[in-house]
């Protein structure tokens, strides 16, 4: 019975990589000191599922490496070794050994040595160090013994009994694969008893009757021998025996250990955490997966279920219709649009992952940043259960993680001169999610230096980017820092302070509709805070008209719309014009001047301009009226034609008609370029207007 | 994805080649008939209103939704310079996939579907150098019955000029 083992790397490299995370966060909590037995055993389980499924698959290095991460937490685990600071950093360097060889495992790359070497080196020497000089008693050498790896004791044999339970081959283990395994450590004599076997009527192919007596010579540890079975270790009987015939060193007479099912050594590949899906697809080499919570799949199925249900309501209505059922008619297709609606509601679900995906690389990135910069930072996430679209939790993780580099090292001051300042100090970088309308909300907040702002405009005059006499307000020189370009770190170094962050930052949101804010306050920290669309394929649109057509505009965009007065409008240099809001002159886009279409309304004063936000700044869009708000489902132009500017995509009506949606900094390119068009012909009060151009 | 290149190269050597004899879907502009290869053709459905799409070449007089995704119209009329037509009954769009440099769905607006024709060698005559209607865009001419009928390359013609899927210049 061969089986294709490869049909299953896949699911593998997944779980080991969920593995990791999850061993990546058990490490982060850790402290020298104080030690939880619970997230020390979570470390070790993770290491050696790991292990064990890369003895399976036949991935040596990682095999062999993880065995010596997995013998150093066993040190652990049985409190012989102590938690150091030096130890969990090599224990997270370990995490990342381990990532950079399933990535090479998995996209078919050689594992190099110098993938892995010094780390395996330093941490053999961990496990080294305390065994030499440490106590030598009966116990303590047991737990010891295993965590040596090259070096061996003297050759034993071993008696090992193995009784597994009648349902171990449905749980798929191989008792062979555990018998190659054991003969792989030395010589093994086995010896199998039939004595349980039913008759062959009775025989249930997929019970297991037999047990084996197996003698292994070898020079092992009964821990390492138990290990073999760590996988069904909750399906068998196990006896593990040490027989004293040549056994030169007297390991304690008759000692024997029978590890039978204890939760604790439970190995199975169980995830500690429900958590579905994977976070954050690091270039995918085979095809993206997301995992699902099975509440949402059932949800779905019921949702189906009734949408039958409603289906075979309206054929029968229809086979035999008359008059008398228009009402029922009626109550069934409003039914039909609630399970339709609903249905739909769910399958965006699906694509919907917590946020904690990728909130949780963040604990890591400061535990490591805070160290290279010697700054004392803790970190606090919230909202960790709020859900967003995959897609967009794809693209906003780079951008979260520059943001946070960039309070860790601009905001959070060194202790000293916290202390100075009579903070804390230690700081403190929080990060929440939330919804909020249609909307999520990123905060990223620190309790640092916040942004000097006299800094920032000195730094921004000399740039050019303001002139002198400006008189900008706070927010506008907390908005100086997107500008690309822009840094007022004293030294660059390679975390950040290179000017070329902010800018990307608000470029790669604004790429998924999104927006970003600052705040701050100067010795109290910065809270930037960013809006995302839920998902990128609906959005919430406020339809608007020009002429006769209907142009669907992101609400999150729009800021206000208003009626002017005539005397609020005015021109520059004969063309562009402005209009006056509160005590700012913005420009007016004309949509139908831009867009070519023929206009509804001329006169400012008539219509309707809708002031929207573009990267901060504003602009007034001119169009005739407002119409309702909707949720819009957004379709590409792209996939059947090509990208036409200021229209970001199209959506398709109620009535079936299809609308466009407008791409606001696309409609001010636009507006430079087509600004000054003529007015396509229109009977309507042409003279009132004032025509430009 | 070089459109550039490929709109130079001949029709594509891959799919039909040079071999023109097969099944056409004929229809009627102005006065005149033309042919696609029928196997390029999706479905033909009645005109209906489209969404038109600002500052594009005038030939695309919009967009319309096609069972639920959005497909941009060529006004065929339009692209050979004819004459404007008025949409009538017989108005129709001929729903085509084209294959280069990716595959996508368009409309073709014309006045008429006429017939489904097999062309053989023998309806087959040699091309003269014809002005605006570049070369590529033709797979040849056809006779049947005593009409000339235009056989066109869709995927040349639904790349050329601004009909390709680069983005809109429009400087």
């Amino acid at each position: 019975m061969s089986i294709d083992l490869t049909q299953f790397h896949q699911t593998y490299f997944e779980e080991s990589f969920e593995l990791l995370e999850s061993m990546e966060t058990a490490l982060l909590e850790m402290s020298p000191g104080s030690v939880d037995m619970d997230v020390v055993n979570d470390v070790f389980r993770a290491a050696h599922s790991i292990k064990g499924g890369a003895g399976t698959f036949g991935f040596q290095e990682i095999s062999d490496f993880t065995h010596v991460v997995e013998a150093l937490l066993d040190g652990l685990r049985s409190e012989q070794l102590r938690v150091s600071a030096p130890m969990i950093e090599e224990l997270l360097a370990s995490v990342d050994c381990v990532r950079t060889m399933l990535e090479k495992q998995r996209s078919n790359e050689e594992i190099l040595p110098s993938d892995w070497a010094a780390v395996h080196g330093r941490l053999e020497g961990l496990v080294d160090v305390p065994r030499s000089s440490g106590p030598t008693n009966a116990d303590v050498a047991h737990a010891t013994a295993e965590s040596a790896p090259p070096e061996r004791p003297e050759a034993l044999d071993w008696k090992i009994d193995f009784r597994p339970y009648l349902d171990l081959l449905r749980t798929g283990n191989d008792p062979l694969r555990l018998v190659t395994e054991l003969s792989e450590m030395g010589t093994l004599e086995s010896h199998c008893e039939l004595g349980e076997l039913p008759d062959f009527d009775d025989l249930d192919p997929e019970e297991i009757h037999l047990r084996w007596e197996l003698r292994l010579h070898a020079a092992t540890t009964e821990a390492a021998i138990a290990n073999v079975f760590d996988w069904v270790s909750d399906q068998c009987n196990l006896e593990i025996t040490v027989l004293p015939s040549d056994a030169p060193v007297a390991t304690k007479d008759g000692h024997r250990s029978t590890v039978a099912a204890s939760p604790r050594d439970n190995a199975a590949p169980t995830q500690p955490t429900v958590d579905p899906g994977k976070p954050e697809g690091r270039r995918m080499t085979e095809s993206q997966s997301i995992r699902v919570a099975i509440d949402k799949v059932d949800d779905l199925i019921n949702m189906v279920g009734e949408l039958v249900i409603t289906q075979s309501m309206l054929q029968q209505i229809g086979e035999n219709f008359d008059q008398t059922q228009l009402d029922a008619l009626r109550d069934k297709l409003a039914l039909l649009g609630r399970n339709t609606r609903e249905l739909q509601e769910s399958v965006m679900r699906i694509r919907m992952l917590p946020i904690s995906f990728t909130f949780n690389r963040f604990p890591r990135l400061v535990h490591d940043l805070s160290r290279k910069l010697d700054k004392q930072v803790e970190l606090e996430l919230l909202g960790q259960q709020t859900e967003l679209d995959k897609t967009v939790m794809e693209k906003i993780s780079d951008p979260l993680t520059h943001l946070v580099r960039n309070a860790l090292d601009h905001g959070i001051e060194q202790p000293e001169e916290r202390e100075r300042v009579g903070k804390p100090r230690t700081g403190t970088i929080s990060m929440n999610a939330y919804h909020e309308g249609g909307n999520i909300v990123i905060e990223i907040a620190d309790d640092g230096a916040g942004i000097n702002k006299s800094r920032v405009l000195e730094q921004a005059r000399q740039r050019g980017l303001v002139s002198p006499d400006e008189v900008l307000s706070d927010d506008d020189i907390n908005h100086l820092i997107f500008h690309p370009g822009f840094s007022t770190a004293e030294t660059v170094s390679d975390i950040s302070g290179r000017g070329v962050g902010m800018d990307v930052v608000r470029k790669n949101i604004a790429s998924i509709g999104g927006a970003i804010h600052l705040t701050s306050a100067e010795g109290e920290g910065s809270t930037v805070t960013i809006r995302l669309p839920l998902t990128l394929s609906i959005l919430d649109g406020q339809t608007v008209r020009v002429g006769r057509e209907n142009f669907i505009l992101p609400l999150v965009s729009i800021l206000e719309s208003i009626q002017v007065r005539a005397n609020d409008v005015s021109r520059i240099a004969g063309k562009t014009e402005v209009f006056k809001l509160r005590d700012e002159y913005l420009p007016v886009i004309r949509l139908h001047r831009i867009f070519d279409v023929e206009p509804g309304r001329l006169d400012l004063t008539e219509g309707l301009i809708v002031v929207v936000d573009n990267d901060r700044q504003r602009v007034g869009v001119f169009v005739d009226e407002l119409l309702g708000q909707q949720q819009v489902v957004i379709k590409s132009l792209e996939t059947n034609f090509k990208k036409v500017d200021g229209i970001s995509g199209a959506t398709i009506l109620g009535d079936g008609t299809v609308a466009l949606i407008l791409d606001v900094p696309g409609l001010v390119t636009l507006h430079d370029r087509h600004g000054d068009r003529p007015d396509r012909a229109k009977s309507v009060e042409r003279d009132t207007e004032v025509v430009a151009a | 994805m070089s459109v550039g290149t490929e709109r130079l190269s001949a029709p594509d050597p891959g799919a039909e080649g040079t071999d023109q004899t097969g099944q056409y879907l004929t229809f009627r502009l102005a006065d005149e008939i033309y042919g696609v290869d029928i196997l390029k053709v999706q479905e033909i459905r009645s005109w209906d209103c489209v969404t038109p799409l600002p500052n594009t070449c005038k030939a695309v007089l919009g967009v319309l939704n096609l069972r639920g995704t959005i497909i941009p119209i060529v006004d065929l009329r339009r692209h050979f310079d004819l004459p404007e037509g008025e949409t009538g009954p017989t108005t129709v769009i001929v729903v085509v996939k084209v294959r280069q440099p990716r595959e996508r769905v368009m409309g073709l607006l014309v006045d008429a579907v006429s017939d489904v024709h097999t062309l053989g060698e023998e309806h087959l005559r040699s091309a003269p150098a014809v002005g605006h209607l570049a070369e590529q865009n033709l797979v040849g001419l056809a006779e049947v019955d005593g009409t000339m009928i235009t056989l066109l390359d869709i995927d040349a013609l639904l790349n050329s000029g601004d009909l390709s899927p680069e983005p809109v210049g429009t400087a």
